[in-house]
């Protein structure tokens, strides 16, 4: 539907006047570019869109962004970004974070985010690794990394992100590659359109301190260690030559000269168990890691309800006068 | 009967027992029966922290205390006339604060040997003479009464006794010759459904009210005259109750929707309550997962164009210092609204302190100034947070209201004012630049300083905020050092120049002479008595109290030079005199006491005395 009001912008009209500051050959740049090139698809106004976000490599994003921006405190993105989704809902609200502003510092607030559905698009750029402090790991760093705040190896066992998110009752998760940029697109689409919170985790290599994260999704074998979820269709990878079939709630890698597609674990994204199945092959010793939509669901989001609340009691009370309020109760008068 | 009635000014009561007593609602009733009769009044509850500590110990001790007059008071009073007594350990706790020759009613029926030794006494105060010596004791068997009164009455022998606070009430409302009507309209409206409770307790009520009539007792009764109060109509109301519709008020009077965002915490809570319930006037509250998102998200909701607010006590300030810096950083308007409780840590969450001064002044990193004010009554804390939202809309800056436990369950008359007279608060948010003209998010107003609001969602002004260090104007990121200098002055600059927006300070009393009093926030009530008081015995005292600590008036310096000697007291170690000293290189002296509990006027006309002899 084509509308005389819809703007027709480029990608330079969401290009600030900054000039960006990651280091070069960093991930960063990619999501950057890709995200000023769809946004212009969406056909929404520029200044209806606001980009929040904490503290590290990743929340200088705003910056870059032709659109409202804040680049808060560490950690806090999604609690300021609540407190404009609330205060004006028809703006469309993205949060840019890191697996470290998001997942340690503000873990609180990113989980509880979720859980509200507060239409909010969070953006985690997952490196794993804190970049800005220059080389510590991070949340979502493997088991036995070693850094400078860890000569002999990390202890920590790593988040992860989707059943994070899952855990939490979000409504809407997602994953994607840096350098995998039309899926990219497809997904900072799909979680535009998503009415209610969604979580895009986005592996970024940092060439600085954590270069080749994710060499395997994304060197010339990736498609035999990435599988690419789409709703509604079987489970095929690796150029359509390996399946995953499902035995209980077991899932196994099946080669496809012995297997029809009929066999295969068909992708159902608003199928909440088996969201949590799929997220669980994330750096899986065996199961290609999972891209694309893992869950989307349709519920009612926190700041539409908050609307109907206000909406409701000043039908059902009138709208209100300070004066009533102040004259209301035991009063008396003195003359 | 022979019962003589006395004309008394004033009256000082308590009423106290164990939590699960009713005291702080046989208080509430107390006070509005004695509002709607006229009387100035002032009140203090003193309630633990625990919702039920075990039955009958010292720390579960609820009290209540009202003072009331036909004159114009400003304190809850110092120690009570009367005290009730529901159980051996409120007699304990309370006992030694009692007027010398002050009325003790007791009920004896909770005076069981497992009582007294849970309250730590090794022998029954009530047999062994200790203090009739200094007290009329009036000894009830409350717990019998009330099963008597209410026999026929369909309820459980348990439930019965819980109507002695009702008793005890009706004894109280017979001594000071007051109305029984209005507690029980009230109890017809609490209890609706529930004929049964609401005849109980209409029935100990009076059951207690005809037992103080009919026995030999209580010889004499008091009246307190209506008080000569300025014309005008009343209500009583506490502090977070006043805070909340100043608020309220001051988002009708701009125009623009109040955003709450906050956390559950004693004793701030209520405003949270209040507000979430003015859904109708638009507002919203998001009650959010903690301190630091709680005011993270009223940075969003003021980025975005709503008056933004917050409320906390002193442990949630230190949770919200880093998102404060940000708050100033990025000069957005917001009111921070700390209700003071003891401290440090967790402290005494439900007493009261002005301990947090210092961390409302300095609590941040860097060079983070920001304006503070306080409120100094019950009913004050509306006008003091009007005026905070005015000033923070002004000035683009975010602003700390001080209040404290004290002031925010504690009551008063409060004439009632009306929203028409309000100052106005005009609030513009930009709405785009010339063409070709680039948007200046920092450039400042010339004569506050503010920068332009300029709200998502409008055309042309899209531009990024953010903690980093900006520069002069543009608002870009800039590690220039002169640069960063230069912005340190200006915000600094920009909260000096709320001083053109204060009034000038009023003195009380003469306007040089001994000794100036100096206080600030909730103490002002025991200062202004003091001075009353002194100024009966001709001493040459005088009262300033300080609305806006940051910044200070212009026009102090000029008025505690007239002074020989500046004491100032607070609920602190010398918070404030420290500023005074700093600032006006006075040899101000403290007057500090931290118990918990609102310094008392007779301590202050001692230190005066003192003082000048």
């Amino acid at each position: 539907m084509s509308d005389v009001n819809t703007p027709t912008y480029t990608k330079k009209d969401f290009e600030s006047d900054q000039s960006v500051r990651w280091c070069p050959g960093c991930g960063d740049y990619g999501i950057l570019a890709q995200t000023q090139k769809t946004m212009p698809t969406f056909g929404r106004k520029k200044e209806d869109f606001v980009f929040v976000s904490g503290i590290g490599c990743s929340s200088r994003f705003p910056y870059y962004m032709n659109a409202y921006g804040f680049h808060t405190i560490h950690g806090r993105a999604p609690a300021v970004a609540s407190g404009v989704k609330i205060a004006n809902p028809d703006l469309s609200v993205w949060v840019v974070t890191g697996d470290g502003d998001g997942l340690s510092i503000g873990g609180n607030h990113f989980m509880h985010a979720l859980r509200r559905n507060m239409d909010l698009n969070i953006l985690l750029f997952n490196n794993r690794i804190y970049g800005l402090t220059k080389g510590q790991y991070s949340p979502t760093s493997e088991v036995g990394k070693v850094t400078k705040a860890t000569p002999y190896g990390s202890l920590d066992i790593p988040l992860n992100p989707p059943s994070l998110a899952l855990g939490a009752q979000a409504t809407f998760v997602a994953r994607t590659i840096d350098r995998w940029q039309a899926h990219l697109s497809q997904m900072l689409e799909r979680s535009y359109h998503h009415d209610g919170g969604s979580l895009i985790e986005i592996y970024q290599n940092c060439n600085i301190f954590n270069d080749n994260a994710f060499e395997e999704y994304t060197s010339a074998d990736k498609f035999d260690n990435v599988i690419e979820v789409k709703h509604g269709e079987p489970m095929v990878f690796s150029k359509g030559t390996k399946g995953i079939k499902l035995d209980g709630f077991k899932a196994t890698v099946v080669d496809m000269e012995k297997h029809s597609l009929d066999d295969l674990l068909v992708h159902d994204e608003t199928n909440l168990d088996l969201a949590h199945i799929i997220a669980n092959w994330t750096s899986h010793p065996v199961l290609p890691e999972p891209i694309g939509v893992i869950y989307s669901v349709d519920k009612p989001t926190y700041n539409s309800e908050m609307v109907s609340q206000v909406d409701s009691a000043i039908k059902a009370k009138g709208a209100g006068k300070v004066q009533d309020l102040l004259n209301a109760g035991d009063i008396w008068t003195v003359k | 009967m022979g019962k003589t009635f006395k004309t008394i000014d004033d009256a000082v009561i308590r009423f106290a027992g164990d939590s699960g007593d009713g005291m702080q609602l046989t208080g509430g009733r107390f006070t509005e029966t004695t509002a709607s009769i006229g009387n100035d009044l002032s009140t203090l509850p003193d309630f633990p922290a625990e919702i039920r500590a075990p039955a009958g110990s010292l720390a579960g001790v609820s009290a209540f205390q009202i003072h009331f007059s036909s004159k114009d008071i400003h304190t809850p009073g110092d120690d009570p006339d009367v005290l009730v007594a529901m159980n051996p350990a409120a007699l304990k706790v309370h006992q030694k604060e009692i007027t010398p020759g002050g009325t003790i009613i007791i009920n004896t029926d909770s005076f069981t040997k497992k009582n007294l030794n849970f309250a730590g006494y090794d022998s029954n105060p009530l047999d062994d003479g200790t203090l009739d010596d200094y007290f009329t004791v009036i000894p009830i068997e409350m717990n019998k009464l009330v099963t008597a009164a209410c026999e026929g009455v369909e309820l459980s022998p348990k439930f019965v006794i819980r109507t002695k606070n009702f008793f005890a009430l009706g004894v109280l409302y017979y001594m000071y010759d007051r109305p029984l009507e209005a507690t029980e309209k009230w109890l017809e409206k609490k209890f609706a459904g529930k004929d049964v409770i609401i005849e109980a307790n209409k029935k100990a009520m009076y059951a207690g009210y005809n037992y103080a009539d009919t026995t030999e007792l209580f010889t004499t009764r008091f009246k307190v005259e209506k008080a000569v109060l300025p014309n005008g109509t009343y209500r009583n109301i506490n502090g977070n109750h006043a805070t909340s519709l100043g608020l309220l008020a001051a988002s009708e009077k701009s125009g623009l929707k109040l955003f709450f965002g906050g956390y559950p915490i004693t004793p701030a809570s209520d405003i949270l309550h209040t507000l979430a319930a003015w859904k109708h006037f638009g507002v919203q509250t998001f009650q959010a997962e903690d301190e630091i998102a709680g005011i993270c998200s009223i940075i969003g909701a003021s980025f975005t164009g709503n008056l933004a607010v917050t409320s906390t006590s002193g442990p949630g300030i230190a949770l919200k210092g880093e998102a404060m810096g940000l708050a100033v950083m990025t000069e957005l308007p917001m009111v921070i609204i700390n209700v003071q409780r003891g401290g440090p840590s967790t402290g005494l969450p439900t007493k009261t302190e002005q301990s947090d001064l210092n961390q409302a002044l300095y609590g941040r990193n860097g060079e983070a100034p920001l304006p503070v004010i306080a409120a100094a009554t019950p009913g004050d804390c509306f006008y003091a947070a009007y005026e905070a939202s005015r000033i923070a809309l002004k000035y683009m800056t975010p602003v700390v209201l001080l209040t404290d436990g004290y002031l925010a369950n504690g009551s008063e008359p409060w004439k009632i004012p009306d929203v028409d007279n309000l100052d106005s608060i005009d609030v513009e948010f930009i709405k785009g630049v010339k063409d070709g003209e680039e948007f200046m998010p920092y450039k400042r107003d010339e004569e506050t300083l503010s920068r332009p609001w300029a709200i998502p969602g409008v055309p042309g002004l899209e531009h990024r905020v953010g903690g980093l260090e900006k520069a002069e104007n543009t608002g870009h990121v800039s590690y220039d050092p002169d640069n960063h200098h230069r912005m340190v002055e200006l915000r600094q600059e920009k909260v000096n120049r709320i001083q053109n927006d204060i009034a000038e300070t009023e003195v009380f009393g003469e306007e040089n002479g001994d000794v100036l009093i100096l206080s600030w926030g909730g103490t002002f009530g025991s200062c202004r008595s003091a001075v009353e008081t002194l100024h009966e015995h001709n001493k040459s005292v005088s009262h300033v109290h300080i609305r806006w600590i940051s910044p200070l008036p212009k026009d102090l310096g000029e008025i505690i030079i007239k002074f020989k000697n500046v004491l100032v007291p607070e609920i602190n170690m010398g918070q404030f005199i420290k500023l005074i000293r700093s600032e006006y290189l006075v040899d101000a002296k403290g007057l500090n006491q931290v118990n918990g509990k609102p310094i008392s006027a007779s301590k202050i006309v001692e230190t005066v005395n003192e003082m000048i002899g």
